[in-house]
């Protein structure tokens, strides 16, 4: 119990900014094919579908709320976007920590990591989802062309 | 790391040592209620009697409780004018096991047994404004009591199926509801502090939907969030997460109506 009321002093701070929840629906992963990965060594190594990445784009998505929602729990240089959240480590500069194909995989199937992962499955197998809501089923959050520039985007953290 | 602006490394040396602290107390499952994570202005709101605007559908299910059903009784008529003959310890036991229904009763499900059986009728649609506003009065009459759901004999199945459903990854997310508020409760998340998902300050007001809701209509909330097919009010899934979840807050007071997020 002593524990638990440490939480509230620094917790007032970080809670005085109020956004509702929603991850916004937003049908982006429509109009193309889910395309099969493979993992080796914690690496995708081939892009999905052979799709060439765009790092503008991806930092696009990535601090869009109704896209990658990256910033609501991750730290990353984008400074025109409020830093909301602090469940998962910054990302700055994971471009030098890590390969291409690791980060891919975060970014696919971050439970591939650790089973237990609150990070959203942004491009798991649709078929293993367990209740998607209607109007999302047989879709990925990110499309497979979305995966690629927020690859791309976060491999050029340096 | 050479991106850092000063702010954020503020806001780090704030959030570190504190992330330590959040989870060793996550896996210590001591039940916290969602009022210890909210702002200090929230709290105030929440315990002003007339600043709470969760007040205001507890004031109306107040003037339907005395309102006459279709045989000419009301509520108040075999429970007292302003409820002072329920039991609010019986309140705070809820959901209970039903021997005549053979499975478990929720706060909600015994208001509408008595709207239809006792005052007869009109029924209510177990989502509806109505009855959303007699369980908010009902529950407000054991402000404070402790919650003490038994989930021993004929209950534990039902507790069990619904801390399945707690440890069960939804929707598009595919996160499931212990990942967040057991292991994450303290952290931030868009701007939030994540609490435990506890259910005694429910019914209540959610200030980011700017709408009283009860604790189905609260797992509706974090459903849709993880874009997952949410279920109906008086689903047999819900009922047993609202067991499961009533019990494991077992010890917190009851804070209906609650500011939440
Ligand atoms: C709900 C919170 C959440 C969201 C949203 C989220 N992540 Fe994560 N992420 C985490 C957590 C937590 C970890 C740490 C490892 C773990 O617990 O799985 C992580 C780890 C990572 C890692 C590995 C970092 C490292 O240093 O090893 C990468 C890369 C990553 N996330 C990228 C992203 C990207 C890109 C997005 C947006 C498209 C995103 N994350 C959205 C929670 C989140
Ligand atoms: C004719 C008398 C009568 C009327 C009218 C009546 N009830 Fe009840 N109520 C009971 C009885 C008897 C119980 C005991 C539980 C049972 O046997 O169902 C009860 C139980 C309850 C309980 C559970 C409390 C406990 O101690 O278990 C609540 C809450 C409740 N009623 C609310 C209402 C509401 C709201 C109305 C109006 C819609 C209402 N009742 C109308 C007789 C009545
Ligand atoms: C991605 C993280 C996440 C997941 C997974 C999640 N929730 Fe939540 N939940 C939240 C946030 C954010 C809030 C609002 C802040 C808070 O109280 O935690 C919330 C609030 C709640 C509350 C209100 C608590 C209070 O005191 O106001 C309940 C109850 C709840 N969630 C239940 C559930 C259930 C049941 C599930 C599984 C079906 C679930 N949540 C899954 C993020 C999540």
């Amino acid at each position: 119990m002593q524990k638990t009321r440490l939480f509230r002093l620094p917790l007032l701070f970080a809670a005085s900014l109020i956004i509702p929840t929603t991850y916004a629906t937003d049908a982006s992963s429509s109009g193309q094919p889910y395309y099969e990965w493979k993992v080796e060594n914690f690496e995708i190594k081939e892009p999905l579908g052979g799709l060439e990445g765009n790092a503008v784009r991806g930092k696009a998505i990535a601090g869009n709320q109704s896209r990658g929602n990256c910033l609501a729990c991750h730290l990353l240089p984008i400074p025109e976007e409020p830093f909301f959240g602090n469940l998962g480590p910054p990302l700055t500069g994971i471009g030098s920590r890590q390969s291409t194909g690791m980060i891919r995989l975060h970014v696919v199937d971050q439970s591939r990591f650790n089973p237990e992962t609150v990070m959203p499955g942004y491009y798991r197998t649709p078929a293993q989802l367990n209740r998607v809501a209607k109007a999302l089923k047989g879709k990925t959050w990110l499309n497979a062309q979305e995966i690629e520039d927020v690859v791309a985007y976060l491999t050029s953290l340096k | 790391m050479k991106i850092l602006t000063l702010s954020n490394c503020f806001f780090f040396a704030l959030t570190l040592p504190l992330t330590t602290i959040t989870l060793s107390a996550a896996h210590a499952q001591q039940p916290v209620s969602g009022y210890d994570y909210l702002t200090p202005e929230m709290q105030e709101m929440q315990i002003d009697d007339f600043g709470n605007p969760g007040m205001l559908t507890v004031d109306a299910g107040e003037i339907r409780f005395s309102t006459a059903g279709k045989n000419g009784k009301s509520c108040a008529s075999c429970h007292g004018d302003d409820g002072s003959k329920l039991d609010i310890k019986h309140i705070a036991s809820y959901p209970v096991y039903s021997t005549a229904l053979k499975k478990p009763l929720t706060l909600r499900g015994q208001i509408l047994l008595c709207q239809d059986e006792r005052i007869g009728g009109p029924s209510l649609g177990h989502s509806s404004a109505e009855a959303l506003q007699l369980e908010a009065f009902v529950r407000r009459l054991a402000l404070g009591e402790t919650v003490n759901v038994d989930v021993s004999g004929e209950m534990a199945p039902y507790y069990e199926a619904g801390k399945n459903l707690f440890h069960t990854r939804w929707g598009q997310v595919d996160i499931a509801c212990h990942q967040c508020h057991v292991y994450h409760a303290g952290r931030t998340f868009r701007g939030q502090t994540l609490s435990q998902g506890q259910s005694n300050g429910f019914p209540g007001y959610r200030y980011t939907a700017g709408k009283a809701v009860s604790t189905p209509e609260r797992i509706t909330g974090c459903l849709a969030n993880l874009r997952a097919e949410p279920y109906a009010s008086d689903s047999v899934e819900y009922i047993n997460l609202e067991v499961y979840m009533n019990a494991r807050g077992n010890g917190l007071k009851i804070e209906t109506p609650g500011i939440r997020y």
